[in-house]
This record gives structure tokens, sequence and C-alpha cells, in this order.
């Protein structure tokens, strides 16, 4: 079974295309890092599986079952949004900017998605995200707001949110980029932490060490395409495609 | 000096004038959400429907607004059906106060809820949050404490436009004095009603300002 898989996905704003034909099959307990210049098209890939964007053309399933199906901007099975909202959920998302919701204290953030979309029970929801906040590490800080908390604080708060909707695949898009260096460790060690636990992760970094550390497999995405793809052995320390070797020369 | 008729005609106005401004205010308020959100929407019917109706009551004067509500109504009523229908003043200035601040107001708060960071949204739609659920439970809230400011302008402004209700026979505040002003000839009467008018400004200011802290908590 793949948790996620897209086939042939294209992505166009207006004339602008962003990703040309791209397939990519991630399998469960699979830890994929996807490197890439800027503007390459990593972010908008995982929009498009959660569907922040819609794609333009191509597949995505989600554990196998079809999330979307479109050709030339036009929705070819019309999937109920029931089932593109339970599909998409199977997904939990962390953001480079954290996206807290600085009006909510840290549990209410985490309790929140539960109560109102799944609609659990409140003692059960605060149970949960008291769990989860333990294991980020954060369950002092249950009554805080984010603004007070560090941007490391804020990140662990935020997968500890994205959890509580018991994703099956966690996205990370770049989420160490907006911190100070000293607090990139803390959130790195809770990403380590759950790949451990078996959790499917696609994750968009620049932090090379960590991907060689903790990823299956790791992509690097040029122009739209994956240009290369394998273990972080072969993509990070032997990489065959010029690109890839110029862009890792680049950041390293 | 005041007498004690006069010192409760006085009252009368005032109060006259407060329950005009504050009902304006908490119905303007909730529509000017509903317009708000139209103008949000994707739907063109929405946007359609709410930009008129803000063109509409801020491309004309209040004064004329109230006109329409109080005169012109009721003889379209008779010219379309045959039967007489007065419309209560009160009712009435309630009616046109409402209308017109929902169209400033939903311009407020329109713009307070795009002000808000667009990851909000995204954040909200990733943890599958509907549309709905997103705007009610996490953007609308967020615009709270920048919305107090411009809701206690918004209340000064009212309490002052509502000396226009004296135009369809109500008496308010300034009507009030100003009669007797004219009744006995002193000018004193005009700064009872500033005193007044200053007194519950100053009032709506202070309750403001606090409201703007005690709603900012979470930020810092
Ligand atoms: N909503 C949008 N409207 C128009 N263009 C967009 C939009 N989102 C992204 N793009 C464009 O798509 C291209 C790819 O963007 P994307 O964010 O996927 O790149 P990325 O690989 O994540 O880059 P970065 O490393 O800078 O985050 C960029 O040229 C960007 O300007
Ligand atoms: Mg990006």
């Amino acid at each position: 079974m793949s948790m996620v898989k897209l086939v042939n996905v294209r992505k166009s704003f207006g004339n602008l295309e962003v990703l040309k034909g791209v397939n990519l099959e991630v399998s469960q307990g699979e830890v994929v890092c996807i490197i890439g210049a800027s503007g390459s098209g990593k972010s908008t890939m995982l929009r498009c599986l959660n569907q922040l964007e819609r794609i333009s053309e191509g597949e995505i399933y989600i554990e196998d079952v079809l999330s979307d199906k479109r050709a030339n901007n036009k929705d070819l099975m019309k999937i109920d949004p029931v089932t593109v909202q339970s599909l998409c959920t199977e997904l939990g998302m962390v953001f480079q900017n954290f996206n807290l919701f600085p009006h909510l204290t840290v549990i209410d953030n985490v309790t929140i998605a539960p109560l109102i979309v799944k609609k659990i029970d409140k003692k059960i929801a605060e149970t949960r995200a008291l769990d989860l906040l333990s294991m980020v590490g954060l369950s002092e800080k249950k009554d805080e707001y984010p603004s007070r908390l560090s941007g490391g604080q804020q990140q662990r708060v935020a997968i500890a949110r994205a959890l509580a909707m018991d994703p099956k695949i966690m996205m990370f898009d770049e989420p160490t980029s907006a911190l100070d260096p000293e607090l990139v460790g803390e959130v790195l060690a809770t990403m380590r932490h759950l790949a451990e636990k078996g959790m499917t992760m696609l994750i968009v970094t620049h932090e090379i060490g960590f991907a060689r550390e903790v990823a299956d497999r790791v992509i690097f995405m040029d122009g739209g395409v994956i240009c290369e793809e394998g273990t972080p052995e072969e993509v990070l320390l032997n990489p065959k495609e010029e690109r890839t070797k110029s862009f890792l020369n680049k950041i390293l | 000096m005041l007498n004690e008729t006069q010192l409760w005609a006085i009252f009368d106005g005032t109060i006259v004038t407060l329950e005009i401004a504050i009902v304006a205010i908490i119905f303007g308020a909730v529509f000017g959400v509903v317009v708000a959100l139209g103008r949000l929407s994707k739907s063109k019917t929405a946007n359609a429907l709410s930009w008129f109706y803000i063109w509409f009551f801020r491309g004309t004067p209040m004064l004329l607004q109230l006109f329409i509500i109080y005169y012109a109504i009721p003889i379209i009523y008779l010219d379309a059906t045959g039967a007489t229908f007065t419309v209560d003043p009160m009712i009435a200035a309630f009616v046109a106060f409402s209308l017109n601040a929902t169209a400033y107001l939903a311009e407020i708060i329109r713009a307070a809820i795009e002000s808000i960071d667009g990851g909000q949204m995204e954040a909200s739609k990733a943890l599958g949050m509907s549309y709905r659920q997103a705007m009610t439970k996490i953007i609308i809230p967020q615009t709270y404490k920048r919305l107090v400011a411009p809701l206690g302008n918004e209340l000064i402004m009212l309490l002052k436009d509502t000396s226009l209700v004296s135009t369809i026979a109500l008496f308010d505040l300034l009507r009030t004095t100003k009669t007797m002003a004219s009744a006995t000839g002193s000018w004193i009467y005009y700064i009872y009603a500033a005193a007044i008018y200053l007194f519950l400004t100053t009032i709506i200011q202070v309750v403001f300002d606090i409201m703007e802290k005690k709603l900012g908590i979470y930020e810092r």
C-alpha cells in the first residue's frame, strides 16, 4: 500500500507552470526529504497533496484512494467533498512560519481541530493534547499563548497540533527555516522522534545533515520536476545529475 | 438652574440618543460581519449585493436615509396598497441608523479580516476545518482587538449623528436642549448638552480602551 501517490501531477498559476509532471509514491513509514532550489515547486507539491492548492492535471491518491484527478484544470471525478476532506486530514502539515493560532492558548491550539472537525469529547481531546504536548516536551506551557513561546517551542506546538488530528502522513515545509540556529535542534529532535515511531513523513528541508540521518529517500526537485531521487547516500553523497551536484555545492 | 421637568426632559432626550446609538452599533456590528463576509465571498452574487449595499449607504446622506424610511416608505406603501401605514419614529431611527452603521462597519470588518495573515486560513484548512469553521473560530476572533477602536469611533459618531432624528419628530438630547434654549432665551442649555455629549463620549472612549487592552492579552 502506498500512503500517497502523485501521478503526472502538473500545477500552473496562470501561465506559470510550477509543477511539470511529478510522479511520487511514498510507502508506509517512509521518511522522504525533499531538497531543491527556491522556486522549484517543493512547497507547491506539498500544498497540492492536501489540496491547499488544486492541481491542474494528474492524479493524487491518499492511501490508495483517489483524492483528485484533473486534466486541463477540469475536475474529472468530482469526488464528494466529505471524502476529500477526510482524505486530506490524513495529511498533517507543519509550516515554515508555524501559523499557530495566536488567540488560543497552547492546549486550545492543539484541541481545536479535533473538537470542531472531528467533534470528539472535550475531555478526550485534552488528555490526548497533553500526551502530545509532553511528547514534544511542552506540557508545562499548555496555558501560555503562542506569543510567549520561542520559535522552536512554537514549531513543536505546531507539530503537536497537526498530530492531534491523527494524520497518517506528516508533511513539513521547511520547519526550521524561520528559526534561530540554536533552536533548530529541538525541532529536528522532535521530528526524529516521530520518524523513529514509524510516522510516514514528507519533509522539505535545507538541513542536509538531518536529511542524511533520518531520510529513507531524498528527492531533489528542480524546475518543477523530480530531478533525482534515491537513498541519502546516493543523492547527497554521490549525486549523478549535474543539477543536483551544483545545488549541493551551493548550499554546503 | 434646571427645574425638575427640564431635568427629566433632558434625561429622556439623552436616553433617546443613547438608545439609537447603542441599537445601531449592535445591529451594525452583527450585520456588518455578514456584509463583510459577502464582500469577501467567492460568490459573485453575494459580492455584488454587499458591494451595492455599502455603496448605497455610504454614498447617500444619513438624513436622506432617515427620510426614506420615515417619510417615503409609508407613501410607497400607500401607493402600492391603498392602505395607510405609519412608521413609529423611534423604529425608523433604529432601522436607519442600524442600516447605515452596518455599511460603515462592514468595510471596517472586511479590512480587519483581510489583515489577518493568510497562514491562519491555510493552517485551519490543513487541519480539516471548513471555510466557515476557520472564519468563525480562527479568523474573526483575531479581528476583535483590531475592531474595538473603530467600533468605539463609530459609536461616538453615531451618538453625535443621532441629533438628526429631530427631523422626524423625535426629541433627542440636542433637540430637547435647543427647545429649552429657544423657550427661555438662555444659552446655558447648550452648555448642558455639550457637557452630556462629552460625558458620554468620554465614557465610551474609556470603556473601549479597557476592552482593547483586555482583548489583546494574547499579544504578549
Ligand atoms: N499562489 C501562487 N500564485 C502564483 N505563483 C505562485 C503561487 N505559489 C507559488 N507560486 C510560484 O510557484 C513557484 C514555486 O513555488 P514554491 O513555493 O512551490 O517553491 P519552493 O520550491 O517551495 O521554493 P522555496 O524554497 O522558496 O520555498 C514560484 O515561482 C512561486 O513564485
Ligand atoms: Mg517553499
